[in-house]
Formats: structure tokens, C-alpha cells, sequence
């Protein structure tokens, strides 16, 4: 039952992925300045909301794993924040290309960009960080205090463009400038993608979630083997 | 400007998509392969025990 659910959700995020692509390449105008460009936007802010919204999820999971010593909150962490580090590898790549045609370059160190490098890094490094570690208590309390302090590095790459001089444009969404920045249509197109992300991400982390359950009985059985 | 404004779009679009479907792809790959690992170990466990 469970499992046609996930998959209920999943093509539900699918299917309104292509009607958001429709909306966006027929039904809505080119951008005054930018030309048809902009509608990269589409999938670079939504896949930056979803990421930071993942790795909140991930941070908020491994302080409940250090707390509670649970191995369920844990591999939560671990599905959040691989599934948060596909999105921001889409918010980095879509942002480059966009860059590219608008500026001329595909990157600059200006702080929003160097921090969303930063993060990228820092999630990553959590990754590689419990391969390392074969002990499941050990791993669980080391990753898990870097991936709490490692959301400070989300907090800093949001607000970089409030706190300095950046290339990377200033916020134009209403619920950050009180509105007049961005048409209103443009901007529900970009909640509308966030809403089909957010169920992709879902059922992504549902996933991995299973898979680091499923792990975590092979490391189990293996140490049964061989306490045999 | 026109033609390389529609091809960027078009990289970028592309490039959102594929990035998600290979982490989908490597996902459901993966989940595989674990699930098989599971199988195999628990047929070799039961076997010892008998």
C-alpha cells in the first residue's frame, strides 16, 4: 500500500513537472530584459528552496540521532542530505548556464555564489565523512554534529545577498521584498515547480531512506556472521 | 542572441532534468543492489543454521 502511494506521489510530481513546462515554454511571455533565458529560474529557485528545506530536514534529524541515539534519525539525515545534495547540484548547474548568457561568465566568487560552493562542499564532505567511519555509534555522533553546524553554511549562502555587494541578483520573490519585483505570474510559475520538487524530493528521500534501513540490516547480519 | 538565448534555456532545462533522473536511476539501482545483498546474506545465514 505504502509503496503505491510512493509511486502515486512520485507521478504525480512527474506529470506536473511537464505541466509546469508547458505553462512556462507556451503559456508564459519572455522577460523584458533577459529574453527566454529567465525561465531557467524556474528550476534554479525551486531546486535551491528544496535543497535548503532538505538539508534543514537533515540538521534537524541528526541533532533528534545525537539526542536520542537513534539510528532511524540518522538515516533520515544521511536521505536528506544526499537527496538535498542532487538539488543543489541542479541550482548550481542551472544557475551557471543562466549566468553564462546574462554575465558572460559561467562563475564569479561573489558570496552568494562562494557559499553555495561552500555548502556543496561541506554536505559532500559529510557524505564521504561516514564511509569513513565503520563504527555505527561513532559515525552517528561525529556526521551528525558536521551536519548540524553545516546548516550555519545554508543560513550564510540565503542571506549572503542581504549582507553583501553580490553579482548574483537580490531577492525578488514578494514574501522577501513585499512584492513589485517580479510579475505575479512568473512568480506562481516558481512556487508551482517548488510544489513538484518538494514531492519529488519526498518520495526521493523516502527511498533513500529504505536503502539506508535496508543497510544498516546488512551491517547487522554481517557482524552476526562473523561474531558466529 | 536569440538562437543562443533559446539553446542556454535549453541547457538549463536539460540539464535540471538529467540530473534528477540520474540520481533516480542511481537510487533505484542502488536499492537493488541492497536488497539483493539482503537476500543473499540471509540465505547464507539460514543455511549455516541448518
Amino acid at each position: 500500500m505504502f509503496d503505491k502511494i510512493l509511486l502515486a506521489v512520485g507521478l504525480t510530481s512527474g506529470l506536473y513537472l511537464v505541466r509546469n513546462l508547458y505553462t512556462m515554454l507556451l503559456v508564459l511571455p519572455d522577460e523584458a530584459a533577459q529574453g527566454m533565458i529567465y525561465r531557467i529560474m524556474f528550476f534554479h529557485i525551486p531546486s535551491w528552496w528544496t535543497c535548503f528545506l532538505s538539508f534543514l530536514v537533515a540538521g534537524i534529524a541528526s541533532a533528534v540521532a545525537i539526542r536520542s541515539k537513534s539510528n532511524r534519525a540518522d538515516s533520515l539525515a544521511v536521505a536528506a542530505t544526499e537527496v538535498g545534495l542532487a538539488f543543489t547540484f541542479v541550482g548550481l548547474a542551472t544557475g551557471m548556464i543562466w549566468a553564462k548568457i546574462i554575465w558572460g561568465i559561467w562563475w564569479t566568487w561573489d558570496a552568494r555564489l562562494t557559499w553555495a560552493f561552500i555548502t556543496a562542499l561541506t554536505y559532500a564532505g559529510y557524505l564521504m565523512m561516514r564511509n569513513m567511519i565503520p563504527d555505527p555509534s561513532e559515525r552517528l555522533r561525529v556526521t551528525g554534529v558536521l551536519n548540524v553546524f553545516a546548516f550555519a553554511s545554508v543560513v550564510i549562502c540565503y542571506k549572503a545577498i542581504d549582507w553583501w555587494r553580490t553579482q548574483h541578483p537580490g531577492a525578488v520573490m514578494s514574501f522577501r521584498t513585499g512584492g513589485g519585483n517580479i510579475d505575479p505570474a512568473m512568480e506562481g510559475m516558481t512556487y508551482h515547480n517548488f510544489i513538484a520538487f518538494l514531492l519529488l524530493c519526498v518520495v526521493m528521500v523516502t527511498l533513500r531512506l529504505r536503502q539506508e534501513e535496508t543497510l544498516r540490516e546488512i551491517e547487522g547480519l554481517r557482524r552476526l556472521a562473523y561474531s558466529r | 542572441m536569440d538562437q543562443r538565448n533559446f539553446t542556454y534555456m535549453f541547457y538549463g532545462f536539460a540539464a535540471a532534468w538529467l540530473i534528477l533522473a540520474i540520481y533516480v536511476v542511481s537510487l533505484v539501482s542502488r536499492g537493488r543492489k541492497l536488497q539483493d545483498q539482503l537476500e543473499t546474506l540471509k540465505r547464507t545465514l539460514s543455511q549455516e543454521k541448518l
